[in-house]
């Protein structure tokens, strides 16, 4: 079994790189993704950024703009392989479960690296006080997974049909509802200075939907990723 | 026959809805339309679940007449979650004070609408009849198993007017007078009838306009 398992993520990691050579190629979907957010965070600063606004409210941004930053550029990864027609390639060279396994890491890393720059951008523009690091990171981390998750799939299979540009954020947003919902919630309690502890049922309610979300899609991506 | 016992059942129910004193005596006469209300908000989520179901069949058979089958409880599910929500916030306005006010109840019917809306807008975007409904049966997988997320827990960690034990309650054990019962029940019945005779119809509409489209 070890030898089955080390096997299967020597494969996954085989096409994250790949993902990550030819995303650094053009890096088409980082380009697009970081402008996008730093444009609407530049537009809030610029707007709001002079009124003394309350941590819902601050939370609640931090993640309408990575939800739409997100949809900007993470459905790329399907719609790059319909489009350069390499898609019929790589389902003769790896199975489908080690393609999305490798496409939703690089998509994970891909919304990171969105965050690292962001959100300390976020911190500084829009002057937060946060009084629980540990807690906004755990939120952060663990929203981000469940982001990621639900948007591989559904990226998958908006690069299938015939209307790319505006379908994944119809798509995605009632799937995504109950996580952003519960992730604002946790930005605000880290924000406010709550412990872990404090947002015990957030944390495990991110982590649910994770697990869901990941499972599904595993099941499912076959069907789709053949059709 | 059927239609016949339908008519008589639903007769009942419009009839008794209005002669029996109401539901809630704290509402009062605006209460009555909990007959309604609740039936429908039932039937919108029963639509959806036998699209989904559908959905899965045709996965496994690749048989176009199970996606024929999938869209049309969509439709009619679409209707129903229409009805129910223009229902619920007139009864909000009432006892809420306000026909909208992002209670969690209202978020999750207004989510299922989104759901909806999405299944059709996925539907429009593929125009390969078996890709579509591929496509169409793995998107309501997907959006059905993160109901549970946004009808049980969401409304757990924020607060809601919505009564959640108005029809069974913690012990699962049914919170009803007979009086109300007596029409509750045959209502939730009569909306189901409903809602399975529609959806025959619509297939069969749409089976027709397939095979003329086909042929």
């Amino acid at each position: 079994m070890p030898s089955k398992f080390s096997n299967w993520v020597t494969k996954i990691t085989a096409v994250f790189k790949k993902e990550i050579k030819s995303e650094f190629r053009t890096r088409y979907a980082l380009n697009s993704i970081l402008m996008f957010a730093v444009v609407t965070l530049t537009t809030l600063s610029f707007t709001v950024g002079q009124f003394a606004l309350t941590n819902p409210v601050k939370s609640a941004l931090l993640w309408v703009i990575l939800f739409f930053s997100a949809m900007s550029g993470l459905a790329q990864v399907f719609i790059k392989e319909e489009e350069r027609r390499t898609a019929s390639i790589l389902k003769l060279s790896a199975l489908p479960n080690v393609i999305f396994l490798g496409k939703f890491f690089f998509n994970l890393v891909l919304l990171f690296m969105l965050e690292i720059v962001t959100i300390p951008l976020f911190l500084i523009l829009l002057s937060l006080q946060v009084e629980s690091w540990l807690l906004l990171l755990v939120i952060l981390l663990l929203g981000s997974l469940g982001l990621t998750s639900a948007t591989t799939i559904i990226g998958a299979i908006v690069s299938k049909t015939n209307v790319k540009g505006t379908l994944l954020t119809v798509l995605s947003f009632p799937i995504l509802l109950p996580l952003l919902v519960i992730s604002i919630q946790g930005t605000k309690l880290a924000l406010d200075g709550s412990h872990l502890a404090g947002a015990g049922s957030e944390i495990i309610f991110l982590l649910s939907y994770t697990i869901v979300m990941l499972t599904a899609s595993i099941l499912f991506f076959e069907t789709v990723w053949m059709e | 026959m059927g239609k016949i016992l339908l008519f008589l059942l639903m007769s009942y129910v419009i009839i008794w809805a209005y002669i029996f004193p109401a539901p809630q005596q704290s509402l009062g006469e605006v209460s009555r339309i909990f007959y309604f209300h609740v039936p429908s908000a039932w039937v919108s989520v029963l639509a959806f679940l036998v699209s989904m179901l559908n959905g899965i069949i045709y996965l496994k058979k690749r048989d176009l007449n199970y996606d024929i089958k999938s869209s049309s409880a969509s439709q009619i599910g679409l209707l129903f979650a229409f009805l129910a929500t223009v229902s619920g916030s007139m009864w909000a306005k009432v006892s809420w004070g306000a026909y909208w006010n992002w209670d969690p109840r209202q978020v999750s019917i207004f989510i299922l609408l989104l759901i909806y809306g999405a299944y059709f807008a996925l539907r429009s975007a593929v125009l390969e009849n078996d890709k579509k409904a591929a496509l169409s049966a793995v998107y309501s997988i997907l959006a059905f198993i993160t109901v549970p997320f946004l009808v049980f827990i969401v409304p757990r960690v924020f607060e809601s007017l919505h009564p959640a034990t108005s029809v069974v309650d913690q012990n699962l054990k049914i919170q009803m007078s007979p009086k109300v019962s007596l029409v509750f029940f045959p209502s939730l019945v009569g909306f189901t009838i409903l809602f399975f005779w529609i959806w025959s119809l619509q297939v069969k509409i749409s089976q027709r306009v397939e095979l003329k489209k086909g042929g």
